[in-house]
């Protein structure tokens, strides 16, 4: 099966190319059968490389597949080449599968779009481009992947063209993940600069020899990539594209949010683990980016009416999160809150579009309240996921969530700042997560009465994949349960090969009892939230209003996003296109074409002056020579 | 070089679209349809002979190849001398695979003085084949004059309204540059002359004699400014948006795939191998020139309302990738800049298709009366975004390709330069993206646009080979590379070669009477018995 | 004693400025064109005379070209009058001025 992991790929490439090319003459069903059943095989064969792969002894898990050279200059080789890992098994696991389950929701959710074809073939596309950028083995391949989930994301997010919000939150996740590329690109050559290839697996070999360990190369080449992971997982200061992204169908958001996109700059950073490990200035920056950005993120979060932003500042946090593990070495732990978030955010997304079927589009989570009697399913799972992602323990969120802040904390690169960061993160977490689900399907009715007659359960195609992604999202985590709850954090141990020297870099300083102990705080901040969003939204339902009457101008600056959205467009939108009308209006027109026909009109005027002493009269054109030709003769007889 | 003998591939490419017009004089000039036909059977013979100089061509040398030498005005050392290597090897095919697509998109376009308008683009093509395949200066100076004749009249007569001065401003732009040029071949003639005693126009007898620097300084700046003015670089970029708004689709579609390129390829067959140091010496002047290019191509693009002008000043910022690759001199920047003028011919002239038959249906191309196209005309959206990405240099599409290529070689040699160069990837995104926006996307709220036809047959058949190749660069290009490698390697081995042989020898002391030969001049001045008078000093 | 060269010379040189200044007053066509004739005979007388000084033959060669060609011109120049004549009224070169800007 190793040998065929290029199947994987293969498959969502048919299906878009059969889709997109011809869908518009098939069957809905077999347009169904065609989009769901290549992500499912591409499921089918994932497992199976990943079961071969664990067949494997733990130190020769690692597989490279050469199909065809690709770019090849010079020095210069790439190949379209695959290399099957830990990791990777891993990631194209969580990835096929949490995708076509978003593809079997699709079928329900999308049902009356008549862009039906178009978005099943985007979809497919997405999928195929997440797998290829995880499975690429060497940067360059990766920069395709990495691409092309942004072109798929602003194509999704763009779906309904015809809403210019649409439209322009498509073109913004575009553009601020071009930013975020070009400093992935220069990363690249840098990268090539130095080792001379762009491979995965001599890079990372190599690079302790190459690479002086925290020295001006390690560092530039790790931040110049890790700018291309923020723009791709939306951190601080690129995150702006992904509140903005909900304007797409739900699905894609829980696509984008869960499994195609977003995850990208995690896998990335893990990936090139040894890399990172060389420069701890770098390691540094990604653990302060992903632990100012996980509390900012939850601190916008508690305020927001809109279901999907609520979600959307969720998914923003909890990236953070990983990237604060990945900041301070603990890269397993990063990836596993990567696979068990992709469980839980992509339920509650579809929960959320669960929801929203059901109320003819409604978002704002004001006008909901008392939805759990209305739709069952649907309330059941969407609490499995609040569960989970607030980390109360037994739900897959605590084991995740707990090994990240806890290596914050403990690890050679940790910080009791850090641990901070993402503690206070938590609380928030476990309180904005609760309100948004006291305030959509508790309580008292708030719904419009045509809204109220709507309400309904939606039909099977949509909630057995919430059932099944619920499922996921408890037992999720019992993969990775710590050592000290008697658990052998099997996936830790899994990835190990992946990330190589990396687990001696994090070894623990501390006794297991200090574990314990931060354990138990970890979990009272989770269930502190809770309680607090229980006064507020269920007991005493006027407190949040009183609260925001108080503190008005916080309340406003964070309400408003801390206008982020406005001070970008001013500082730097705005200036720009000034410019830009500068060097038009101005150089191009004035100066440049000035000066050519300013140049050509001189020209013209000189030979209006000239053109008087052409009389017409060949007499004086004679007397003229004549006179020419006696000042001639006269100046070199007198001479 | 023991090709001459064999078939003459090369002539017949270049001469074919000749005999077309040959033909052409005898059709009858109302009949239109067979004027058309026979123009773009002509035109596809041609592409289709033109695929055999890829298939025959050998990868394993940096030589020239079918190459053809014959003597022309041999007193003047004058002669016909053509071959190709794997520079100009693609930039013929690209050529050759335009031109039947740009006469078959103006079926509907041009209605008035057919047989003048097909007369004229085959004129183009074999003045362009031409341009790319001479190795004789003289010779190349006689096809590069000579192609901008029917590019004037095809702007000047079929243009828009402002036809003549685009016309007029494109031909005194090119021609500038061009006399200038024609200076520098002169005195390079007589340079060699003067070291040789041969008299020859003959590139590649140039390519062994050591140019003094401050000679080379100033030929390379004629040459330059003839080829930067072709390419365009900033700021002598004006002519270039004016050219593009008023010629028709079809001119527009060669002025950017072709005609543009023959700018950077001047500079690889020309400047480069011929003054090595002045092209050395000069490297940070013109990597500036481009970044500027690059970026200020963007920003003007940025806030243009004709779709036309916006794809033309993004043609500048996509040839300011050119030349930045051009002027870092190593494998991946000079492979990629051939990539990337390749890229850009087929990507930009499929922009300006696309455009125009967005024009033939609207008759305007202010993108503010567009809006919501994508709901009436879903085809041509598909195929406008596949082509706006490529523009854009999506991986996997030709344009990421040749851009990354450029990039790559250009961080070898100054991070710097890649590093504002990488800003245009981004502007390029933004320009595009929001032209696409603007156009595509939104509600039809104009009640012109409801009723737009989808593309026809034949205009799905024009963009459907632009696609494939699209793709093909992007996902299989070594198919192209691997034919470059040879001739690009020479080619910095030609420069790095002379330049380091300079570096240690010292300054050869050349004779200071180069320019007129005396003893002539005594000849022809004495039976006149007047030669005295000048110069009784 | 042959004639000595300055005296063709001064001659030659009278028939040439009395020529040019012919044509520079005269008004009537037909007048400057002979006065022309006068001076392409003042340069022949030159160029014979220089021939037989300098004992070469191409000056006398040179007269008889120029003497074809001053038939030809004569012959053009007053075709051309005459049709001037014939449109115009009038061989006044006053009234011809369409080569004028």
């Amino acid at each position: 099966m190793l040998d065929k992991v290029w199947l994987v790929l293969l498959f969502p490439l048919l299906g878009f190319l059969l889709n997109g090319l011809f869908g518009w003459k098939f069957k809905r069903g077999l347009i169904n059968l065609i989009a769901c059943g290549s992500v499912g095989l591409s499921f089918l064969v994932s497992l199976g490389v990943f079961l071969d792969l664990l067949k494997l002894a733990p130190e020769a898990r690692h597989f490279e597949k050469v199909l065809f050279p690709w770019v090849v200059s010079g020095s210069f080789k790439t190949a379209f080449s695959f290399l099957v890992d830990p990791l990777s098994a891993l990631m194209i696991l969580v990835v096929s599968g949490v995708a076509f389950l978003i593809h079997i929701y699709s079928t329900g959710y999308m049902h009356d779009d008549p862009g039906y074809v178009r978005y099943f073939s985007y979809l497919n596309l997405f999928t195929f481009s997440m797998l290829l950028l995880v499975l690429a083995d060497n940067l360059l391949l990766m920069y395709i992947g990495w691409e092309a989930v942004g072109l798929c994301s602003y194509l999704l997010i763009g779906f309904w063209y015809e809403k210019k919000s649409a439209a322009d939150a498509g073109k913004k996740a575009f553009i601020v993940n071009r930013i975020g590329d070009f400093g992935f690109a220069l990363g690249i050559m840098l990268t090539f600069v130095i080792f001379g290839t762009v491979y995965f697996t001599p890079i990372l070999e190599r690079a302790p020899e190459v690479l002086q360990y925290g020295g001006a190369a390690a560092t530039a080449i790790t931040l110049l990539l890790f700018l291309g992971a923020v723009g791709k997982s939306a951190q601080i200061p690129l995150y702006v594209w992904l509140p903005d992204a909900m304007e797409g169908p739900t699905p894609v958001s829980a696509l984008i949010h869960a499994a195609t996109m977003v995850t990208a700059g995690i896998y990335m950073v893990a990936r090139l683990s040894a890399l990172f490990l060389m420069a701890p200035v770098s390691m540094l920056v990604v653990a302060i980016v992903g632990g100012v950005t996980a509390l900012y993120a939850a601190s916008i979060g508690l305020m927001q009416n809109d279901i999907k932003r609520v979600l959307a500042y969720s998914t923003i946090s909890q990236l953070g999160y990983m990237f604060l593990a990945c900041g301070v070495g603990a890269f397993g732990a990063g990836i596993f809150h990567l696979m068990t978030h992709a469980f839980f955010k992509a339920l509650l997304f579809l929960c959320a579009g669960s929801v929203m079927h059901a109320l003819a589009g409604e978002l704002n989570i004001q006008k909901m309240g008392g939805l759990k009697k209305h739709m069952p399913v649907t309330y059941w799972t969407f609490l499995m996921g609040t569960l989970a992602i607030a980390g109360i323990p037994g739900f897959s969120g605590f084991f995740s969530k707990d090994e990240i802040i806890w290596k914050a904390f403990s690890s050679a690169q940790g910080h009791f700042l850090l641990w901070f960061l993402g503690a206070a993160g938590a609380l928030m977490t476990a309180f904005y997560m609760f309100r948004l689900l006291f305030l959509t399907f508790h309580g008292k009715s708030r719904l419009t009465p045509e809204l109220e007659k709507r309400a309904h359960e939606s039909p099977n195609k949509m909630t057995v994949p919430l059932i099944i992604l619920a499922v996921l999202a408890v037992i999720g985590g019992y993969v990775g349960i710590p050592h000290l709850l008697g658990g052998g954090n099997r996936i830790e141990k899994f990835l190990e090969p992946s990330f190589g020297q990396v687990s001696k870099a994090v070894e623990t300083h501390h006794s297991g009892g200090v574990e314990l102990l931060m354990m138990i705080i970890s979990v009272l901040i989770a269930l502190g939230g809770v309680y607090l969003a229980y006064t507020f939204y269920i007991k005493k339902t006027e407190l949040p209003k009183k609260l925001a009457e108080r503190y008005r101008s916080i309340y406003t600056l964070i309400y408003n996003k801390y206008y982020v959205d406005e001070i970008y467009n001013a500082v730097i939108v705005q200036p720009l296109k000034f410019f830009a009308i500068i060097c038009w209006r101005f150089f191009d027109v004035i100066v440049i074409d000035g000066s050519a026909n300013g140049l050509a009109k001189l020209v013209g005027l000189i030979g209006n002056l000239i053109r008087r002493f052409e009389t017409g009269y060949v007499r004086n054109y004679a007397l003229g020579f004549v006179v020419g030709v006696v000042i001639i003769l006269g100046y070199f007889m007198l001479r | 070089m023991n090709m001459g003998e064999s078939f003459p591939i090369l002539t017949v490419v270049t001469f074919l679209p000749a005999l077309g017009i040959v033909l052409l004089l005898l059709v009858d000039k109302n009949r239109q349809l067979l004027v058309r036909n026979v123009a773009l059977f002509t035109s596809l013979v041609t592409f289709l002979v033109s695929l055999f100089l890829y298939f025959k061509f050998d990868p394993g040398t940096g030589d020239m190849q079918f190459v053809e030498l014959y003597s022309w005005i041999p007193s003047l050392g004058m002669g016909y001398h053509m071959g190709i290597d794997g520079i100009s090897l693609f930039l013929v095919l690209l050529t050759t695979f335009l031109t039947p697509i740009a006469i078959w998109s103006s079926y509907n376009a041009v209605t008035e003085k057919v047989k003048g308008f097909m007369i004229s683009i085959l004129a183009l093509e074999t003045g362009m084949i031409g341009v790319f395949v001479s190795l004789d200066l003289f010779l190349f100076y006689v096809f590069w004059e000579a192609m901008l004749i029917p590019m004037y009249f095809i702007i000047g007569v079929w243009g828009g309204p402002r036809r003549i001065y685009a016309a007029v401003k494109f031909i005194l732009f090119t021609m500038t540059g061009s006399l200038l040029m024609l200076v520098a071949i002169l005195a390079l003639y007589f340079v060699n002359q003067s070291y040789t005693g041969v008299a020859t126009f003959n590139l590649l007898d140039y390519q062994g004699i050591q140019i003094p620097f401050n000679y080379q300084i100033w030929m390379f700046l004629a040459f330059a400014l003839a080829f930067a003015i072709k390419v365009p670089m900033w700021p002598l970029h004006t002519w270039l948006p004016d050219a593009h708004v008023e010629a028709p689709t079809a001119g527009s579609v060669l002025l950017a795939a072709v005609l543009l390129k023959m700018g950077a390829y001047g500079f690889l067959r020309f400047c480069f191998p011929l003054f090595p140091e002045a092209t050395i010496h000069f490297i940070p002047l013109f990597s500036i020139l481009a970044i500027i290019g690059i970026i200020y191509g963007a920003f003007v693009a940025l806030v243009q309302k004709d779709v036309k002008s916006l794809v033309a000043y993004s043609s500048v910022s996509h040839l300011g990738f050119v030349m930045l690759g051009l002027f870092a001199l190593n494998m991946q920047s000079l492979e990629g800049s051939i990539l990337q003028m390749l890229s850009h011919g087929i990507s930009t002239g499929a922009l300006f298709l696309l455009v125009g038959m967005l024009y033939e249906r609207r008759h305007t191309r202010l993108i503010s009366d567009f809006g919501g196209i994508s709901k009436v005309m879903p085809v041509f959206a598909a195929f406008f975004m596949i082509v706006t990405l490529s523009s854009i240099g999506l991986p996997g599409t030709n344009g990421f390709v040749g851009e990354f290529l450029i990039l790559l070689g250009t961080f070898r040699e100054n991070w710097l330069y890649a590093a504002f160069g990488a800003t245009g990837i981004i502007l390029a995104a933004v320009y595009m993206l929001w032209m696409y926006q603007r156009v595509m996307f939104g509600k039809v709220d104009k009640p012109e646009n409801q009723k737009l036809k989808d593309l026809s047959l034949r205009e799905k058949l024009i963009l459907v080979p632009i696609v494939i190749v699209i793709f093909l660069i992007g996902i299989y290009p070594s198919a192209f590379t691997s034919r470059m490698e040879a001739s690009v390697a020479k080619l910095m081995e030609t420069v790095n070669e002379k330049y380091r042989v300079e570096e240690v020898m010292p300054q050869v002391q050349p004779r200071r009477d180069f320019q007129i030969d005396e003893s002539q001049l005594e000849v022809s001045t004495h039976s006149f018995g007047g030669g005295e008078i000048h110069r009784g000093q | 004693m042959p004639v000595p060269l300055g005296y063709y010379l001064g001659l030659a040189a009278i028939i040439f400025t009395v020529g040019v200044i012919g044509v520079l007053v005269r008004r009537n066509a037909i007048i400057i064109l002979m006065s022309i004739e006068l001076m392409l005979n003042g340069a022949n007388l030159t160029l014979v005379a220089f021939s037989v000084h300098l004992q070469e033959l191409s000056g006398q060669v040179f007269v008889f070209l120029v003497m074809t060609v001053a038939a030809a011109e004569a012959a053009v120049g007053l075709a051309i009058i005459v049709m001037i004549f014939r449109n115009r009224e009038s061989v006044n070169v006053d009234n011809l001025n369409i080569m004028k800007w």
